[in-house]
């Protein structure tokens, strides 16, 4: 235990001091560092899923709370908890499957091996379909079928504990370990999923950029780049406009990859977003989190190229990985239960926001012969915003391209039902109150 | 046809012509000038003509002509009465008479009221001809159907000698005979007259443009006298009344036409220079004094626009001081300040120009056996070319040298050289003092009365007026808060928001990026421009679009800060067309941040180019109001200040 927690240590640390740069590499320590709690989670013997939800999501508090803003943080703890919920949840399936076949064939139990290992295979596909049932949330067919959704979560892991309590314990043993490892395999699963989602971002680039495109785009994003390079490598000729992205100057390392692999980049100036949109056909961009409502939080000055592309009909392309997506209901109509507006209220660009260092604007002492000039009542006379993110919102988002191919901004939300559990929303009220 | 003239108007009309004692006066009318003058001009003609509501359009020119003129309201459906065509049609009558007084008692003729109803009297036979030179004017203008947009040109038209106005009168007089055919067309409106001519008028008016001929060339050399007198005169007038004068009166009517389309498109301004274009770049690379490398990566988009290597004028212009003999130090120090960028700021740089100009003036003599307008105007426009070597014009600056160059060709002959010299120079002056000096101080006025306590007040870049603005405004002691919006690569907002600081305003500074994050708070938007074109389109430094963009998005109003003499007629949708680029090489280096230099190494890779722009347009959609000397005007009406400024350019 105590090398884990050095580990989570050492990262809250680096969380804390903005050491991780870009939600994928955020969104990957994430998962390895969680992978790492749960192989080293000791187990008891009954309710293990629980367990290790449990401890999953007191280091997914820590974590949150060291870089509220990194939101892929909170995305991956809470997909951790997804799937440790799901695994269980199936295993569980399984076994009471298991034990209904049992009874039924209890005669030859050395003898049916073959027969066991066939019907797991089977009941697989009818314990997807009841898992989705129970984990996700209400839909309309739900509402319809008055399928109970919410207390089956709950109740389905401290069921799966009672039923296998029940059962044998050389089983339990077995099936214990067997839990740990399929959350463990999901997990490097869904790491595998964060590295290779730029490729399969990039894939479909071809299908979206043509001969001939002048493409704009802000910042540096490391999926826009590979998205853009994917179509380069399929003999598509194409010019890039890239906004500089001031006071950060990411533009200036884009650019600077993209003329490394022989694309034709102009640098631009963020002023001159407007001026040049009207010769621009796509803006590609890439975003630091999207919400559930299909909005996306981005480099700063995103949302001006957002209205510049709105005004001139130029498609704004937002392209994300699913780790980004993020469980925010702005307008909190779906919520049930807890309230979700506390960690995510609808203020987005101003509270899911962070102000850096004045001294990317200003140099620091620049003005400190202007400063004496305080007013009486001893508030300073000069303010510097810098912000880093801004807030487009969906109506102004043409399309995102997801590693699940493209999606509107109004299917964003669904796609949190296959990732989310609906248990894991409020990852840290729940524990704060729980504490 | 008779349709038409059953309609509404045809009663009205006769009840006037029934109110007015006519019969008798329209004979006798051409000799009595004052009688007639006191009877409403509308009725006489009509009644005249027998009833018929024949004479509706030329007295709807009366009547605007001459809005003075004691008269009851126009009783005749005065089809659209614009506001702004009435106000024209007064500054017309206004020079009408300060410039053409002196030709009618010369003349001996009726006094001025009376030419109304000249004007208005077709039946006046031979007496009238010098005086109905006017009214010639008016109805040769009229079929022309262009005579309402354009009081300026008609009222070049109308400054144009009497001889050659006289055989309009005579054509006026021979159209006479046929007048029911078309009269009745004419009142329905006035500007399709043309094509309902009868074969009779037209063979008259071919007749007359005849006479016209022969009459013009004889008269030629009075009439020059008469243009000089007339100071007031439409500029292009001017080139044309020496020598042009001839060919015009040859088709008199036609003439007439064309030459009012020559002005109106001389009026539009000049297609710019194309950079794209080889064979003009060439020629003018040839011409010009200014040694300039073409920059090697030049941005596909921009090829139309100059892309030099910046930085190496500089040095070559330094080195050239002592060579370039022709050039005044004045101008060749503002054009080296404008080159270092040493002097920026539409104001600034106009000023600067203007007062070069000034001293060139003073220092200025005029060489043998050529005259002072024409050697002055050939000399500034060399040196207008060297400024635009060193740094594109901006377009106020082409309108303070459209002033400056229509001053110098209105200078009477008859002054001395000095004499000359010293009123180009008082006109400069008062160039500087009215249209900038005295134009910022109104605009000041009007700009601070709309900051309110407890404002925050947005503003992009650094705006002379808006400082000025701003300042003004902490000065009465408004209470409001200032956000200084900047961008790269020239950071202007820093000096301004270190002035802003030093005199005790509350400021929060930010870049461009984050100004839809501090948008939330701001209740004003206030921005300066560059130039505001004729469709209302603001062209600005760049960025401006992008703020007045985000402010549309998060209605908060918008009001641009503009000076009037820097509107232009010069329509442009969008900024790619015409712009300006700076420096290429200020977007790749970051000064003051040493961990930005990703772009040292990449830097001469044929693929990688940066784009320096300098100016946008922003639309007229996003501007909620324009400050200006002339009150505060939406975007919609940039057209008619550029229109009336233009008359008061002539004026002034």
């Amino acid at each position: 235990m105590p090398d884990v927690q050095a580990l989570v240590n050492e990262f809250l640390n680096k969380l804390k001091k903005r050491k991780i740069e870009g939600s994928q590499a955020t969104a990957k320590q994430t998962a390895e560092l969680l992978r790492s709690v749960i192989s080293q989670q000791r187990v008891p013997r009954t309710n293990q899923a629980g367990a290790l939800i449990d401890a999953v999501r007191a280091i997914g508090e820590q974590l949150i709370v060291a870089n509220p803003i990194e939101l892929a943080v909170g995305n991956i703890v809470r997909r951790v908890l997804h799937i440790i919920r799901e695994e269980d949840l199936s295993l569980t399936t399984a076994a009471v499957a298991e034990l209904n076949l049992s009874t039924v064939s209890d005669d030859d139990d050395d003898g049916g091996g073959g027969d066991q290992d066939d019907r797991p295979v089977l009941s697989a596909a009818a314990v997807a379909a009841a898992a989705r049932n129970t984990l996700r949330p209400p839909s309309l067919q739900m509402l319809l079928e008055g399928a109970p959704d919410f207390v089956a979560v709950p109740r389905s892991s401290s069921s799966g504990g009672d039923s296998e309590g029940k059962s044998k314990s050389m089983d339990r043993n077995s099936r214990t370990r067997k839990l740990k490892h399929d959350i463990i395999e999901a997990v490097n699963e869904l790491i595998q999923d964060i590295t290779t989602c730029h490729e399969l971002i990039a894939e479909q680039a071809v299908e979206h950029i043509h001969q001939n495109e002048v493409i704009l785009t802000l910042g540096s994003s490391k999926t826009v780049l590979e998205f853009l390079c994917a179509a380069k490598e399929k003999k598509r000729s194409f010019r890039v406009f890239v906004a500089e992205g001031a006071p950060r100057y990411q533009g200036h390392l884009l650019a600077k990859e993209l003329v490394a692999r022989g694309l034709q980049t102009t640098l631009i100036t963020d002023s001159a977003v407007f001026a040049m949109i009207s010769r621009v056909n796509m803006v590609i961009v890439g975003s630091h989190a999207v919400m559930a409502n299909g909005g996306v939080i981005a480099p700063v000055g995103m949302n001006m190229v957002a209205l510049a592309a709105q005004k001139h009909a130029v498609p704004f392309v937002v392209l994300a990985g699913s780790h980004k997506v993020i469980l925010v209901y702005i307008g909190a109509s779906t919520c049930r239960g807890p309230m979700l507006c506390p960690l995510y209220p609808h203020n987005p660009e101003v509270l899911l926001n962070e102000l850096r260092s004045p001294s990317e604007l200003l140099d620091f002492g620049e003005f400190s012969d202007c400063l004496d000039f305080g007013s009486g009542d001893g508030s300073p006379l000069l303010h510097v915003v810098n912000p880093t993110f801004d807030y487009v919102p969906p109506k102004a988002v043409s399309l995102f391209i997801t590693d699940t191919g493209g999606h509107n901004p109004s299917y964003m939300y669904r796609l949190i039902a296959d990732y989310y559990s609906a248990d894991d929303l409020v990852v840290q009220r729940r524990h704060a109150a729980g504490n | 046809m008779d349709a038409r003239r059953g309609s509404l108007p045809v009663p009205r009309v006769r009840q006037v012509g029934f109110f007015t004692p006519n019969a008798q006066p329209a004979p006798t009318r051409s000799q009595s000038g004052p009688p007639d003058s006191s009877s409403p001009p509308l009725s006489d003609s009509p009644a005249s003509n027998s009833l018929s509501p024949v004479m509706i359009p030329p007295p709807r020119h009366h009547s605007d002509n001459l809005a003075a003129a004691p008269r009851p309201t126009s009783p005749l459906p005065v089809p659209e009465p614009s506001p702004f065509r009435r106000r024209g049609a007064d500054n017309n009558n206004a020079l009408l008479v300060g410039s053409y007084n002196p030709a009618e008692t010369l003349l001996a003729m009726s006094p001025s009221s009376s030419h109304v109803g000249d004007g208005e009297s077709e039946e006046t036979m031979s007496g009238g001809w010098f005086r109905r030179s006017n009214s010639g004017k008016l109805a040769s203008s009229l079929p022309s159907g262009t005579f309402d947009f354009s009081p300026v040109q008609s009222t070049a038209e109308a400054l144009k000698p009497n001889k050659v106005q006289n055989p309009v009168g005579i054509s006026e007089v021979s159209a006479r005979p046929a007048p029911k055919e078309q009269q009745p067309e004419a009142p329905s409106s006035s500007k399709q007259p043309k094509p309902k001519l009868t074969k009779a008028e037209r063979r008259a008016l071919q007749e007359s443009q005849r006479a016209a001929k022969g009459g013009g060339k004889s008269v030629a050399a009075p009439e020059e006298v008469a243009t000089i007198k007339s100071v007031k005169q439409h500029q292009t007038q001017k080139k044309d009344a020496p020598q042009v004068a001839v060919s015009v009166a040859a088709s008199e009517r036609k003439g007439g036409d064309k030459s009012q389309e020559k002005e109106r498109r001389k009026d539009a301004p000049a297609p710019r220079m194309q950079f794209d274009d080889k064979s003009r770049v060439e020629k003018a690379k040839r011409r010009s004094v200014v040694d300039q490398t073409e920059a090697k990566k030049r941005v596909e988009l921009f090829r139309h626009l100059p892309q030099y290597e910046h930085g190496t004028q500089l040095a070559d212009l330094e080195s050239k001081f002592l060579q370039l003999d022709p050039m005044h130090p004045a101008i060749y120090k503002v054009g080296l300040q404008y080159l270092a960028g040493d002097i920026s700021g539409g104001n600034a740089r106009c000023i600067a120009m203007l007062q070069a100009f000034q001293q060139v003036v003073k220092d200025y003599s005029t060489p043998p056996e050529k005259t002072l307008p024409r050697d002055l105007t050939a000399k500034i426009s060399s040196y207008v070319s060297f400024f635009t070597q060193c740094r594109p014009l901006s377009m106020s600056m082409g309108n303070a040298i459209r002033f400056l160059k229509n001053r110098i060709a209105k200078l009477s002959p008859s002054l001395s050289e000095s004499e000359s010299k010293s009123s180009i120079c008082t006109d400069i002056d008062r160039f500087i003092n009215e249209k900038i000096v005295l134009a910022d101080r109104v605009i000041v006025q009007h700009a601070s009365s709309k900051v309110k306590d407890g404002d925050v007040l947005l503003v992009y870049g650094s705006s002379c007026v808006v400082e000025m603005v701003l300042l003004h405004s902490h000065e009465l002691g408004k209470q409001f808060r200032v956000i200084v919006v900047d961008s790269r690569p020239k950071l202007e907002g820093k000096a301004l928001l270190r002035r802003l600081v030093a005199k005790g305003v509350h400021c929060t500074y930010t870049h461009i990026n984050a100004v839809s994050y501090v948008m939330h708070e701001v209740t004003k938007v206030f921005l300066g421009a560059s130039s505001v074109l004729s469709n209302g389109t603001v062209y600005s430094r760049v960025g401006t679009a992008c703020v007045a963009m985000v402010a549309h998005a998060f209605r908060v109003p918008v009001i641009i800060c503009c000076e009037a003499y820097k509107f232009h007629e010069r329509v442009q949708l969008d900024s790619i067309c015409s712009n300006e680029l700076g420096d290429p090489d200020a977007i790749g280096k970051v000064p003051g941040r040493m961990d930005v230099n990703y772009l040292n190494d990449v830097s001469n890779s044929g693929n990688l180019q940066l784009l320096n722009l300098m100016y946008d347009a922003t639309p007229a959609d996003y501007v909620s109001m324009i400050v200006t000397d002339y009150g505060m005007i939406p975007p919609t009406s940039v057209p008619v200040i550029v229109r009336e400024y233009r008359r008061d350019h002539l004026l002034i």
